[in-house]
């Protein structure tokens, strides 16, 4: 399945396009880690990839920073074509691969002195970029730091400022939060969205946080299986599921009738089961599926544990259109499990 | 060009920030020289030899000075009485003592007799070192005894005179060049192998290939860290090895020189070996495991302890191709007999095609995508 909407910017400010993917595959010999994938990334824009892990998130990207070379279809960034020029595309992108790069053993500076030199930045320019990226990170202090010293949060900043050392025009980043506390993660969020508005970046992220994509992304694509599932803004894609509210019900009992009694109730869209008396409950209106719950329950002489009532959220987004959660995706049990180490603390 | 230098400027400063690397690189083959060097140049000294005298005749007091001599100059063996050859024999057999020296009955007068005297001698033939010693030694002596009191005016007997050309090189200055070879290879083990792999898993190379870099320049960069890092093993192993084995070699400026352009090809060689092996590896556990099977393919068919031509054909077929033999015979040709740059010429042409030549193949290998 591939999607081709317009973006935002292409409307209103003509057909100025940082990224554009036309029609992308990239086979593994039989298989298919993406499958025709089209979209575009307007100039400025903050665009997520959103996906479980093994949806072909990092292989898009991959493909798109000329790491991974593509089995069909077009990519072009920044005017280029990836498969064509890639030097001309690593020019002009910063990329921040899901792996810390930066060497641990080098201090923060030298790391990015090294990469402005692989970027060839001229001599003049080095150190007035560093200066820069090290105030728009906040690692100013920490500059003569070894990066083994810093903490995560700490050195995912200079993997973030060593993207931008040669100041590119498109910056990729691979699960940007990944791994970080969720203090360090709001912090990173904040320094994106801050970078995007004084530097005018295009960016293009992957994450499989719900939160990371609906705060900082202008626009939103989910992926699964490889395939682009959905594509809009976060509004759009939320308008997309059929309910505005989410109210979610832990009833005292679990009794069998619930699910058809839920569903039996004035605009309610759909029910899930999510647990034993647990049910998530789709709806038109929040406050009027609620007070029918309450008045139900009471008739039945039924006790309600909680209720709570939200919007809908990017998870309902993401369960319309793949028919299940990303969160259940995220904590799939491993296949196997080692037995605890004697003496291990629980 | 600088993008090359910037690789280069970034594995340096790894390297000069983890001593321990540098430590390591150096430790082996400094402990082997200092260890193998003096457990393998010595002599037997203070061996115990059972005397079994039957006869208590003159002829066998000149034997039992004899190893007075011994016990008191070279001091290979001291002398042990015993009254019966049975209890010797059984005492070299369970380690007691080392040898027994059995004078029969009759000997001295066998001995002015001219009637075939003979002198019995049981050895622990399992110490092949020890027994050796112990029998040349009492080969000199017996030799001793039969020699002529009053000299012959013409000699009959063929004479060897042998003139050696160096001065006297012991075990460890015979071991110092393949201390030297086996130094470079670890740096170039540890410091370009292992260390270009770990990198790779970690994924600081993905960092380099999204960077305009070209794989030319990164291959370029990587195999001159890892050869500059062999030459400072190198350097410090000779200067090192050769103040404590005692070689003013590294004193004469152009032997120096000469050095200095052996250590430069090795480094190349050895660096372009350890790519072309490493350029599709992707495990860590690798190299590590390499390194033993390695160490054992290339360091002892090169020559570096035993001659290639004791070498069975297909152990030679290996020297030939090995850049430990080139390597190995040119630090022996300046460090042990400064034979000047004629000595090594064909070493260093070797060890420069060899190099260059595995670079190349392993230029094209290297994928510039992950």
């Amino acid at each position: 399945m591939s999607v081709h909407p317009t973006s935002p910017a292409e409307t209103q400010n003509g057909p100025r396009q940082a990224i554009a993917v036309e029609h992308i595959v990239k086979r593994y010999g039989d298989f298919e880690a993406v499958k025709d994938v089209s979209f575009s990334v307007a100039d400025g824009e903050i665009f997520g990839l959103l996906g479980p892990n093994g949806a072909g998130k990092s292989t898009l990207i991959r493909m798109m920073t000329t790491l991974v070379p593509i089995t069909a279809g077009k990519a072009i960034v920044a005017g280029y074509d990836v498969a064509r020029d890639p030097d001309a595309v690593r020019r002009m992108i910063g990329v921040i691969p899901q792996a810390l790069t930066s060497d641990p053993d080098l201090t923060v500076e030298e790391n990015l002195s090294i990469y402005a030199k692989l970027y060839s930045v001229p001599r003049a320019e080095r150190e007035k970029n560093i200066a820069e990226v090290l105030e728009a990170v906040d690692l100013v202090k920490w500059r003569g730091a070894q990066v083994k010293t810093l903490s995560g949060g700490m050195r995912r900043r200079v993997e973030i400022a060593r993207g931008l050392v040669h100041n590119p025009s498109i910056f990729f980043l691979d699960e940007p939060t990944t791994g970080l506390d969720p203090v360090s993660r709001i912090a990173v969020y904040e320094m994106l969205d801050n970078l995007r508005k004084t530097r005018h970046l295009t960016m293009l992220l992957t994450t499989h946080y719900m939160e990371e994509a609906d705060t900082l992304c202008d626009r939103i694509a989910i992926v699964d299986h490889g395939t682009l599932v959905a594509l809009g803004t976060p509004a759009e894609l939320k308008r997309t599921v059929p309910g505005a509210n989410v109210v979610e019900v832990h009833f005292g009992h679990d009794l069998p009738q619930w699910q058809t009694r839920l569903e039996g109730l004035d605009g309610v869209t759909s029910v899930q089961a999510e647990s034993a008396g647990f049910y998530r409950v789709l709806t038109s209106s929040g406050s009027k599926t609620t007070m029918q719950l309450v008045e139900m329950a009471a008739s039945l002489g039924e006790t309600l544990t909680s209720l709570s009532v939200q919007n809908t959220t990017l998870d309902d987004v993401f369960v319309h259109y793949t028919g299940r959660q990303l969160r259940d995706e995220l904590v799939k049990p491993p296949a196997f499990t080692l037995p605890p180490r004697p003496g291990a603390q629980p | 060009m600088n993008r090359m230098f910037a690789i280069v400027e970034r594995e340096m400063r790894k390297f000069f920030r983890s001593p321990t690397l540098m430590i390591m690189s150096l430790m082996m083959p400094i402990l082997q020289l200092l260890i193998m060097g003096n457990a393998f140049g010595g002599k037997i000294v203070g061996a115990h030899v059972a005397v079994v005298d039957y006869d208590h005749g003159p002829e066998a007091v000149k034997i039992r000075e004899g190893f007075d001599s011994i016990a008191v100059n070279i001091k290979t063996f001291t002398t042990v009485e015993y009254t019966d050859e049975n209890k010797a024999r059984e005492d070299v057999r369970t380690g007691k003592i080392d040898a027994a020296v059995v004078i029969p009955a009759q000997y001295s007068r066998r001995v002015y007799a001219q009637d075939a005297p003979r002198i019995g001698f049981v050895v622990d033939n399992s110490d092949l070192f020890t027994s050796g010693s112990l029998e040349a030694e009492m080969q000199s002596l017996v030799t001793a005894l039969t020699a002529p009191v009053i000299q012959p005016r013409l000699a009959s007997a063929i004479a060897l005179e042998i003139v050696e050309l160096y001065p006297y090189v012991n075990y460890m200055k015979f071991l110092l060049p393949a201390c030297c070879a086996l130094a470079m290879y670890i740096s170039v083990m540890i410091g370009g192998g292992m260390l270009y792999i770990d990198d790779k898993a970690r994924g600081v190379h993905e960092g380099y290939l999204v960077t305009p870099i070209t794989g030319l320049e990164l291959v370029m960069g990587l195999n001159m860290a890892g050869a500059i890092k062999a030459v400072l093993s190198g350097i410090c192993l000779v200067v090192i090895g050769s103040l404590m084995a005692g070689l003013g070699v590294i004193f004469n400026p152009v032997a120096d020189l000469e050095l200095l352009a052996l250590i430069v090809v090795t480094a190349i060689a050895f660096n372009g070996m350890m790519f072309l092996m490493m350029v599709r590896v992707d495990d860590p556990l690798v190299p590590r495991a390499m390194f033993g099977v390695l160490n054992l393919l290339l360091f002892y068919p090169s020559g570096a302890m035993y001659p290639i031509a004791a070498f069975p054909p297909w152990l030679r077929a290996i020297a030939v191709i090995d850049p430990f033999t080139y390597c190995v015979h040119g630090f022996k040709a300046i460090l042990l007999k400064d034979g000047g740059f004629v000595a090594i010429q064909y070493d260093l042409l070797f060890l420069f095609v060899f190099g260059i030549g595995t670079l190349l193949i392993a230029t094209p290998l290297f994928k510039r995508t992950l």
